[in-house]
């Protein structure tokens, strides 16, 4: 870190080693419990670097998942996003080596391990019991973005987008460039 | 032979075209990798039959991890091993994090503009509403579930309060409330299993 904290003034706020290594460990112990996907630890994510360390403020945290989703590419990069806003280009390569060192070294294990023990009762019963919890993390992510109930406007874009989602098959890109719009022109 | 795919299937010629292709349905998948992957890995590049992708992606969905960075990995090692694997995913996440961390810096830059402060918390009303559709969405096929309709909403309500009212930390309600689930669906399976 010594080449580093000599730039002086150029680095903002210089993370310290331990602060990128506790962003790494959080993110590891999350990745083993991201079933689903990395948006269903979205809100141990906000408990965490939002509440408790202060790494990062809320509309921080919401643009970083608004970005990552109206960008092409997998959702997760949201995760490399909070560790730049949090910590800049280490502290992205901290969250997103830990999202996904361990998931990838699991997924690869499970994968050789075989497809013939899909037919197990108890990988069954891992399926059929996840599904609600996991079900519910996801809206649980939802529910921590969407703003307080005061700004009723901007509920009410949360809910139509929900809407469509559930029952149309408009392209999300369209739904996005929509909330911009409405956003740019002051009206949510 | 899978009737659906009269065709033989091709594989991927290196790591460098699982690297390309991947790539390639990435930079595609606006909101939503999944749909754009189906289409390129079954009907564009034909490296998997439609049965294919559905037991990967069932496995992909059940471990921890992206389900489509899963995806990716498990179609790569099958070609080239860990290699391969690891062609794949670079291929998905390499280009779009370039894409995500060029559009935060130039956030961070115009973020206090009232234009662009509006325009993001537009954005960010729709991405949460796009979330609750999509669990919305996700909740059609437990209709079927061995668990019956009052256990699913028992569990899914109470982990839902644990982490969206309560704020419990996951590292505690996870684990707890996925064995309890697990348990109880071990238990349904059981009495629902008769040899036919």
């Amino acid at each position: 870190m010594a080449a580093a904290a000599d730039l002086g003034d150029a680095v903002v706020t210089l993370p310290e080693g331990s602060a990128l290594l506790a962003l790494f460990g959080h993110f590891l112990l999350l990745s083993l419990l991201s079933i689903g996907g990395a948006i269903t630890v979205a809100p141990d994510m906000h408990r965490w670097m939002v509440v408790e360390q202060q790494l990062l403020s809320d509309p921080q945290f919401t643009s970083s998942i608004a970005i990552a989703q109206a960008a092409p590419g997998p959702n997760v990069l949201f995760v490399a996003l909070l560790g730049y806003q949090a910590a800049g280009l280490l502290g992205a390569a901290a969250t997103l080596l830990g999202i996904m060192l361990p998931s990838v070294t699991l997924a690869l294990l499970v994968n050789r391990w075989g497809h013939t023990r899909q037919d197990w009762r108890s990988v069954r019963a891992f399926k059929v019991g996840m599904a609600p919890i996991t079900l519910a993390l996801i809206a649980a992510t939802g529910w921590l973005l969407a703003a307080p109930p005061s700004e009723w406007r901007s509920l009410l874009a949360t809910a139509v987008a929900a809407l469509l989602v559930w029952r149309t098959r408009l392209h999300l890109l369209w739904m996005i460039a929509a909330g911009a719009l409405l956003g740019l022109l002051g009206w949510i | 032979m899978h009737s659906d795919d009269p065709s033989p299937l091709a594989r991927p010629a290196s790591c460098t075209e699982l690297f390309t292709a991947f790539t390639g349905l990435a930079l595609q998948g606006f909101g939503g990798v999944l749909a754009v992957a189906q289409r390129v890995l079954c009907d564009d590049k034909r490296w998997l039959s439609k049965g294919e992708f559905l037991e990967a992606l069932a496995l992909a969905q059940v471990l921890p991890g992206p389900n489509v960075c899963n995806l990716s990995l498990m179609v790569g090692d099958r070609y080239f091993g860990t290699r391969g694997a690891f062609a794949a995913l670079a291929g998905m996440m390499a280009a779009p994090l370039l894409i995500v961390l060029a559009a935060t810096m130039l956030y961070a830059q115009f973020a206090t503009h009232p234009l662009v402060a509006g325009a993001l918390r537009g954005m960010g009303a729709i991405a949460a509403g796009m979330i609750i559709g999509t669990a919305l969405k996700l909740a059609a096929p437990l209709r079927s579930s061995p668990l019956g309709l009052p256990t699913l909403a028992a569990l899914a309500t109470a982990c839902f309060v644990a982490v969206a009212l309560l704020r419990w930390p996951l590292v505690w309600v996870l684990p707890a409330l996925g064995l309890l689930a697990c348990a109880l669906a071990w238990r349904r399976l059981r009495t629902s299993e008769t040899p036919s």
